[in-house]
C-alpha cells in the first residue's frame, strides 16, 4: 500500500513559474495553494496578485485572481471582499510592493480590519527590477541602489512591518514565518493556513509575512542563500506571532 | 516502511534545496540537462528512502512527489 506524502497541491496552476532556481517564491506559493486547498476553498477564492517578481501570480493558482496597481492589493481586495463576502480574498505581495509604494494601502486595510489575508513575501529588496534597496533592506547591506551597504545617515532604517502593522487594533493575526528550512517551510503553512481559516470564520484582517530569499541579486547560491537569511534576516526579523486574534473588524 | 520519489525532471531548475534537505543524503543532481538547461535533481539510493518528504517541502517549483510504501 502507498500512501502520498507529498505532491502537487491542486490550487497550484501546472505551468513553469518564473522565478530563478533556488527562489523560495515558488515555495510559499505552494504553501498558499496548499492552504486553499486544505479548506477545499478553490472554487470560492480570488487572489489579488501584486507588481514585483510575483506579478505573474494569477497565472500559478487555479483559482480567480485579480492584477493590481503596484502596491494597491489590499485596495483592490477590499474592494472584491466587500461585494463578494462570501468568499476567501488574499493578496500576495513583496516587500517593495507592500512596504514602500502600498504602505499606505496595507497600513489602511490592517487599521480597518478588513477580513481579508495577505501573504507579505520580504526578501530584503526590489527582486525583478534588479535589486535596488528596498523598504526592508538591512543596514549595511549591499544592493545595486546601496552599493557600500545601506546607510542609515543616507538611506534611513529598514521597517518592521509585522511589528508595525501589529500596533494596530484592527488585525485579528499578524505573524513572521520563513522557509530556511523543511521545519520552518512546515511553520509556514501551519501558520498561512490560521490566517485563512480566521478569515473564513470573519475574524478580520490577517496577515502573514514571510522570509524569502533573493539568491539572484543577493549573488549568492541558493543553498548559501537560505543560510544568509537565518544568519542575517531571522536576528533582525525575528520570527513568531505578534497579534492573535482579540482585534478585528 | 520505504519512500517512493519520483522527480519532474523537466520542470526542475536544479537549484539542489532538495540536495541539502535530504537527511539521508540520498539525492544529488545528475550529469544530464534538461530542455531548460538545467541538471535536474535525482535521488540515487531509493533504498535508503524513509518518505520524510522533506526534499518536495523544499521544491521551489513542486516537482517532486513522494509516497510511502507500507510492506
Amino acid at each position: 500500500m502507498t500512501t502520498v506524502v507529498a505532491q502537487r497541491p491542486k490550487s497550484l496552476s501546472d505551468v513553469v513559474m518564473n522565478y530563478c532556481p533556488g527562489c523560495t517564491h515558488g515555495i510559499i506559493h505552494r504553501l498558499v495553494a496548499e492552504a486553499i486547498d486544505a479548506l477545499d476553498a478553490r472554487e470560492r477564492t480570488i487572489g489579488v496578485a501584486s507588481v514585483g517578481c510575483s506579478v505573474f501570480a494569477y497565472n500559478y493558482f487555479e483559482c480567480d485572481m485579480q492584477q493590481a496597481s503596484h502596491g494597491r492589493a489590499p485596495a483592490v481586495a477590499t474592494g472584491i471582499k466587500r461585494v463578494l463576502p462570501d468568499r476567501l480574498v488574499f493578496t500576495y505581495q513583496g516587500d517593495g510592493d507592500l512596504a514602500s509604494i502600498g504602505a499606505a494601502e496595507i497600513v489602511h486595510a490592517a487599521a480597518r480590519g478588513e477580513n481579508i489575508t495577505v501573504i507579505f513575501v520580504n526578501n530584503a529588496n526590489y527582486g525583478m527590477t534588479g535589486g535596488q534597496m528596498a523598504p526592508t533592506t538591512l543596514l549595511g547591506q549591499k544592493t545595486t541602489t546601496t552599493p557600500l551597504g545601506r546607510d542609515p545617515k543616507t538611506d534611513g532604517f529598514p521597517i518592521r512591518m509585522a511589528e508595525m502593522l501589529a500596533t494596530l487594533q484592527g488585525p485579528a493575526y499578524i505573524a513572521r514565518v520563513s522557509v530556511h528550512s523543511p521545519q520552518a517551510v512546515k511553520q509556514a503553512g501551519d501558520a498561512i493556513k490560521k490566517a485563512f481559516r480566521l478569515q473564513a470564520e470573519g475574524k478580520g484582517f490577517t496577515l502573514i509575512e514571510v522570509l524569502s530569499t533573493c539568491p539572484t541579486n543577493w549573488g549568492l547560491a541558493p543553498n548559501q542563500a537560505l543560510k544568509w537569511l537565518v544568519e542575517n534576516l531571522i536576528p533582525f526579523y525575528p520570527l513568531g506571532e505578534f497579534k492573535k486574534e482579540e482585534g478585528g473588524a | 516502511m520505504a519512500g517512493k520519489v519520483t522527480f519532474r525532471e523537466e520542470r526542475c531548475k536544479g537549484c539542489a534545496l532538495c540536495v541539502e534537505a535530504c537527511p539521508k543524503g540520498i539525492i544529488q543532481l545528475s550529469k544530464r540537462f534538461n530542455a531548460g538547461g538545467f541538471n535536474p535533481a535525482e535521488c540515487v539510493n531509493e533504498e535508503a528512502c524513509i518518505a520524510c518528504g522533506f526534499c518536495a517541502r523544499m521544491c521551489p517549483d513542486a516537482v517532486i512527489e513522494v509516497h510511502r510504501v507500507d510492506r
